[in-house]
């Protein structure tokens, strides 16, 4: 760097006797690729001849898809009965579920946005991807809440229109805050996604040879030219989008908890819940990036790309969101002990030993144990080993959505009111349903869309520096 | 300018390496250059200031547009609670700023996002799909690995063959003419 150079006849002596180390950084693309090489490889995944394992992994997608359909075709001919729903738990997997994708996507937005703010620039490789992850994963939300209505058809009721008697949304209700939340959640992650991916489909555009892919891609570029005039707009875009969607993140998970943190029920009611739920959703958003990054780098050589250091990153961001779920675990504990509310210990020590104990130690072993092998370096390059962890983490996180909501509301205030809440084939079928619904779009994704956001990952490229000997 | 100078869109020049770009860009903007660009496949730190560019001014329409969305959050939430339809909750008052502030954070976000999103369009003058520099042969190479200056006809500096010979005294390579 010429520049630091050049300040150092000012600085005293004593700094050129005691020369800080020059501290190796991980390299973040390997092998010295050019920007060539970045453009084949990324536009070669949207110019190639449709793969067979695309073909026959968008059939299954499709099929599995079909599950939510029928299940929610099903539930809309018959009525939310035919989900296990009855007194006193009115919350099953409908919420679970929602709660569980709205979460998943919450990696994206931290990747895109908070990491852009901390300049980590290993976020490039991987920033595209998981961006669409969240804004698939928010679609597989949206579902529940939407058919959790029961009469599906007065979905609009939720918006800030008038019914035919002329009454408004009661803007109290956290479940109106969340309409909100959620919807903007959406908008937000969808215009930095979009605008994000235009110099890329520009770079498309620029290398297609067909006319109806010039056309595509071309009315999806905009009018994209590179100039430095434009881009000096689409970067002080960029940061305040990010600037914008971090403050957003951390209030949609927030007011998802408040859904239950402003009710009085035991276990539910308590003041940890939005710091604890944002920790558990960038902890199950990040293993579901990985879930989805590790094959797709092994199918498309991206080795290069997303390396070693890249893993090494997310792998400890698990390991520290999933201790803080740990800790938030105990946290719960020691206050419900130390309140002296009665009912509140109840819920605790319930969720622990009493007839969900099972579906609680799942929890706990999946989100609080397997996370900790990361400490591990030989753990953390095994990516098979690293594919299944992350599987078990996303399994724990829906377990732990699955034990806050149920046995706060199997057993309440009141013993002779409680129950046993099971899901039923539908709700089953419907849940299901929604892994192939979020496959086909992103199937779709990267089928048609640039993987990897090419102009970032040139940015971080050593010669892409002005300075560069 | 002369006659023949208007059906010119500029004359354009490529670079292969990002620190040639960046060094003739400081010459071109020495040069006292208004209507010129360089054209890179991503954006080069530090590019605004080798080409004297002004802050940009996106932000602004981010301040109106959360501004915007903020009073719209306030306006929405007390009309339909409080004036249209007043709701008794709990003996509280019809409105306050303090119950609906989830739905007001949203909507001055909602409303700041769509202001940077459509700002960023507004001052790059996008969508446009008819520009001339979609003409040239080797534009296309621009968003891969090659970077390009462009100095534009209606510039008063702009004369065909100096400029040219300008910009191969910056070490462009390819210099070409973009017709209108």
């Amino acid at each position: 760097m010429a520049h630091a150079h050049d300040s150092s006849s000012e600085r005293p002596a004593i700094l050129d006797k005691v020369r800080p180390a020059e501290l190796p950084r991980s390299p973040l693309i390997l092998n010295n690729r050019g920007f060539h090489w970045i453009t084949d490889k990324v536009c070669g995944i949207v110019e190639e001849e449709t793969p067979l394992w695309w073909k026959i992994m968008f059939g299954v997608a499709l099929f599995v898809a079909s599950f939510t359909f029928i299940g929610l075709g099903y539930l809309v001919a018959t009525g939310t009965g035919t989900w296990g729903l009855r007194s006193p738990v009115g919350w099953g997997w409908a919420i679970v579920n929602f709660v569980f994708w709205v979460g998943i996507g919450h990696a994206g937005t931290l990747i895109s946005a908070i990491l852009c703010l901390l300049r980590q620039k290993w976020r490039t490789s991987i920033n595209r991807a998981a961006e669409a992850m969240t804004i698939f994963a928010v679609c597989c939300a949206g579902l529940f809440p939407l058919f959790h209505v029961g009469r599906v058809w007065f979905g609009w009721w939720l918006l800030p229109l008038p019914n035919q008697n002329g009454i408004w949304p009661q803007f109290r209700s956290p479940l109106e805050w969340d309409v909100f939340a959620v919807s903007t959640y959406f908008t937000v992650s969808t215009l930095f996604w979009y605008m994000g991916m235009i110099p890329d489909l520009g770079t498309i555009r620029d290398r297609a040879t067909t006319w109806w892919r010039k056309a595509f891609y071309s009315v999806l570029a905009m009018g994209w030219r590179g100039g430095n005039r434009q881009w000096s707009n689409f970067e002080m875009a960029y940061l305040l989008l990010a600037g914008l969607s971090t403050p957003l993140v951390l209030s949609v998970h927030t007011i998802v908890s408040f859904d239950f943190a402003v009710s009085n029920v035991p276990g539910w009611h308590t003041t940890i819940f939005p710091p604890y739920f944002v920790a558990g959703a960038i902890f199950s958003g990040f293993a579901m990036v990985l879930t989805l990054m590790l094959p797709l780098r092994a199918i498309y050589r991206l080795h290069d790309v997303i390396n070693q250091y890249h893993i090494d990153n997310m792998c400890k961001i698990i390991l520290a969101t999933g201790t803080m779920v740990g800790y938030a675990y105990a946290t719960e504990f020691f206050i419900a002990a130390y309140s002296g509310n009665s009912f509140e210990k109840f819920a605790f020590v319930n969720r622990a030993f009493g007839q969900y104990a099972w579906a609680y130690w799942i929890m706990v072993s999946c989100n609080v144990i397997t996370p900790q092998l990361f400490w591990f370096k030989k753990v953390r390059e095994n990516h098979s080993l690293v594919w299944i962890i992350c599987l078990f983490v996303n399994v724990g996180m829906w377990f732990e959505r699955f034990v806050i909501t149920i046995t706060s509301l199997a057993n309440d205030y009141l013993p002779s009111s409680w129950g046993y809440y099971s899901p039923t084939i539908v709700d089953i079928f419907t849940f299901f349903g929604t892994f192939g619904f979020f496959s086909v779009l992103f199937l779709l994704f990267v089928r048609f869309l640039p993987l990897l956001p090419m102009a970032e990952v040139k940015m971080v490229a050593p010669q892409a520096d002005p300075h560069a000997h | 300018m002369n006659e023949r100078n208007e059906r010119i869109h500029g004359v354009a020049c490529t670079f292969r390496k990002v620190s040639d770009v960046f060094h003739a860009a400081e010459k071109v903007r020495d040069a006292g250059w208004k209507n010129w660009d360089v054209h890179t496949p991503f954006p080069i730190h530090g590019m605004d200031q080798a080409m004297g560019l002004p802050r940009s001014p996106v932000p602004r329409l981010t301040l109106l547009g959360g501004v915007t969305g903020f009073i719209t959050g306030c306006l929405l939430t007390w009309y339909m609670n409080s004036y249209d339809y007043p709701l008794i909750v709990g003996g509280k008052p019809y409105w306050s700023v303090i119950f609906p502030f989830p739905v007001l954070y949203e909507c001055t976000i909602l409303f700041a996002a769509f202001g940077t999103f459509f700002g960023q369009f507004i001052f790059n003058r996008l969508p446009r799909h008819n520009h001339p520099l979609f003409e040239l042969p080797n534009f296309a190479r621009v968003s891969d690995d090659t970077f390009m200056i462009v100095l534009e006809a209606r510039d008063p500096q702009f004369h065909l063959d100096e400029s040219r010979n300008f910009l191969q005294s910056l070490g462009g390579q390819e210099i070409t003419v973009i017709r209108d």
